[in-house]
């Protein structure tokens, strides 16, 4: 007997996942999404500190004010960073606003700074910020402020706790509508299976954007704004599923008839444990690449939305929403730096689609090592 | 129609009656049945208790079909399965557990035959884990050492992948799977048909001396002749879903009374360049099991047919002890 030979290890260096993550850390795209998206999400998860001002609070002296530069030689000599800050002044000609570094005014950056209004942290209170400049002193807006006078940086790193997470929710449940119903009807197989063809080929056939702006306007406008975000993952999750429930019963259909599963039939195994213990773990690999490159769409649905003025709304924050008021040419020649939160989109979506195709290449069986 | 019932004596483990399977092909709107594949066109045959029943043909005979629809993975269409005695061919899904304990299937290929997903040791234990065979956890990883040890594998392979090992090993591994629950009968469905020429001698031979020290019946699927000669004691012979010729397989190899059987020997290679002997090669391809030529099925291709064989459907009958042939025509071989 060998059962002393049957030794347990916490990872099993043979077993097919295991293998897949080695082939994924070979794909150079996907292993620096990976990590920008690490990145992009520990701010998202930090944004409360990471941010040195209030989601809301407005600085009407500070209106449309442009980023202001971190400096660290003032006079000719090295000192520790800080900024000059802003003069404002006026065209005679264009009676248009221009900022300019006032400098006579340098103002050092503090960091671990307490000020402000408290933010809550994982069921903490504290106003704890990584750094700032104290109200008495200035202003430090490192990329520049909106129409109000708020903090550019502060709105799109809370915006992004909503970006980002809407995609991850909305797949989530979206996948799980989407599995039930593709897998129920690629198993089962007849009447039930041209049922949920039907509903989803109907679903399919209308026209995104209006759809998804047909739906929102369900939204009341009276609801606080986590509902709003709720509702929105809601409607952009509804129009999710239905491609993702086709794709699953395709890989069921095609599961069903494999030998293996053949065999565990003639064995006298349930329906649940060959779908459960014979096809699911076998679509898992492929179910988690079409769930990261489904990801970027959410994303992209709910800065839509909001960018319409249909999804997230004041006072919350999201990418979308902020683009928002990039609108007009005007606004975008004087105040170029409310394009940045479309930036962050950019590299948010790109990461999914790098980070998406490198797993499926790693989780794909046939790919020589 | 009325058919002979070959042999349906006492000591068979298996007997197969009258066996359809007729796939429907669905169309239009309504997707009415447009037509039929005739996968498996009324087939009788039994197996004996402790023999192996070789069942050849050439791909799209139905061979397949017949070894799936004898375990009911495939639901036949009429006909009736008796295993042990017992009618299992309308048994509802919970008594026919009871019955898929006592015959298991070998498959073709074996890549595709085990979960990629499982270990080694979890293929094999699963048989046991869902009839609740052997208690514990203990009792069962000993069990399947002792499988693998059986069929010529490392016991220490337990915790390794599919994607481990070779093709013959693989095959191994399916055929410790088959015999976890300790089947009465298996059926072989091209067991070596995937596999090198080396490795097919030695999975051949493991099967034969399982066999011999397990007492089993096997229904032996394969294509290739000369491998279901040597470990077949009878052996059928099937053609567009019909039984052509059924005898023991010494009979049917020094004397087959079936124009196909015969065609089908002439085509297997003689290792010896001095043997001068008569080639019969079939003409054109095998007709469409959707509608399949009037009376005898083989008659499009057959050097000896007139014009009777057209007409009537010939039955399968015993032209000399044992030995059973469907064919009109006396005159010949």
């Amino acid at each position: 007997m060998s059962s002393q030979a049957i030794h347990k290890s916490w990872v099993d260096r043979n077993s097919p996942l295991y293998l897949a993550w080695r082939r994924f850390l070979k794909n150079k795209p996907g292993v620096v999404s990976l990590w920008v998206l690490a990145v992009l999400y520990l701010m998202a998860l930090f944004a409360g500190f990471l941010a040195p001002y209030n989601l809301t609070t407005q600085h009407p002296d500070a209106v449309y004010q442009p980023p202001q530069r971190v400096h660290i030689v003032h006079e000719g000599r090295l000192v520790r960073p800080f900024v000059y800050q802003m003069k404002k002044e006026r065209d005679p000609v264009t009676f248009i606003n221009t900022f300019v570094e006032d400098k006579t005014r340098p103002t050092p950056i503090r960091f671990f700074i307490r000020q402000g209004e408290p933010y809550s942290f994982l069921g903490i209170k504290t106003d704890l910020h990584l750094f700032g400049v104290p109200y008495s002193e200035g202003y430090f807006f490192p990329l520049g402020t909106d129409q109000f006078g708020r903090d550019l940086l502060s709105r799109i790193l809370v915006g992004s706790q909503v970006s980002l997470t809407v995609g991850v929710i909305g797949v989530l449940i979206s996948f799980a509508i989407g599995i039930l119903l593709g897998g129920i009807s690629g198993y089962f197989g007849g009447w039930i299976d041209t049922a949920i063809q039907r509903l989803i080929e109907v679903l399919l056939s209308i026209p995104r954007l209006p759809i998804l702006m047909a739906l929102s306007t369900v939204i009341p406008a009276s609801w606080p704004s986590t509902y709003v975000y709720l509702g929105i993952i809601a409607v952009l999750s509804f129009i999710g599923w239905a491609g993702l429930a086709r794709v699953v019963r395709g890989q069921v259909l095609g599961a069903r008839d494999l030998d293996y599963v053949t065999a565990a039939r003639a064995i006298g195994a349930s329906d649940l444990r060959i779908i459960l213990k014979h096809i699911t773990p076998n679509l898992t690999s492929y179910l988690i690449v079409t769930a990261t490159l489904a990801l970027p769409g959410y994303i992209i649905g709910e800065s839509a939305l909001s960018f319409l003025g249909l999804g997230i709304k004041e006072p919350m924050a999201s990418w979308g929403l902020l683009l928002k008021d990039a609108q007009n040419f005007q606004s975008l020649n004087l105040y170029p730096w409310l394009l940045t939160p479309g930036i962050l989109i950019f590299v948010a979506v790109l990461a999914y689609n790098f980070f998406g195709d490198a797993l499926r290449d790693a989780a794909d069986v046939r790919s020589v090592d | 129609m009325s058919m002979p019932t070959p042999t349906a004596v006492a000591t068979s483990l298996v007997e197969v009656q009258n066996l359809k399977k007729w796939f429907p092909i669905r169309g239009g709107i309504l997707s009415r049945v447009v037509a039929n594949v005739k996968a498996v066109n009324d087939v009788s045959f039994d197996v004996k208790r402790g023999e192996v029943l070789g069942l050849v043909g050439e791909s799209g005979s139905g061979k397949t079909t017949v070894g799936r629809t004898v375990l009911r993975l495939i639901e036949p269409t009429s006909g009736t399965i008796r295993f042990d005695g017992h009618d299992i061919t309308h048994l509802p899904k919970p008594q026919l557990r009871a019955y898929r304990r006592k015959m298991q299937i070998i498959f073709q290929d074996p890549f595709a035959s085990l979960n990629p997903r499982m270990t080694v040791g979890d293929i094999i234990a699963e048989p046991l884990v869902i009839h609740n065979l052997e208690g514990s956890a203990q009792a069962r990883t000993e069990r399947v050492a002792e499988l693998l040890q059986m069929v010529g594998l490392n016991p220490d392979h337990i915790r390794r992948y599919p994607h481990e090992f070779s093709g013959g090993q693989r095959q191994r591994i399916g055929i410790a799977r088959a015999l976890a629950v300790r089947p009465e009968f298996i059926v072989a469905d091209e067991p070596v048909s995937a596999l090198d020429v080396s490795i097919q001698a030695q999975v051949v031979n493991l099967l034969q001396d399982l066999k011999e020290q397990l007492g089993l019946t096997i229904l032996f699927i394969a294509h290739d002749l000369a491998v279901v000669e040597y470990i077949s004691d009878r052996i059928a012979v099937m053609y567009l879903g019909k039984v052509m010729e059924l005898a023991s397989s010494k009979d049917l190899y020094r004397s087959p009374k079936h124009p196909y059987t015969e065609a089908l020997l002439s085509a297997i290679p003689v290792p010896d360049p001095t043997v001068k002997r008569e080639r019969i090669v079939l003409q054109g391809d095998i007709p469409s099991p959707i509608n399949p030529p009037s009376g005898c099925v083989f008659r499009t291709r057959c050097r000896y047919a007139i014009k009777e064989c057209a007409e009537v459907v010939p039955e399968l009958r015993e032209v000399a002890p044992g030995h059973f042939k469907a064919c009109i025509r006396d005159d010949i071989l």
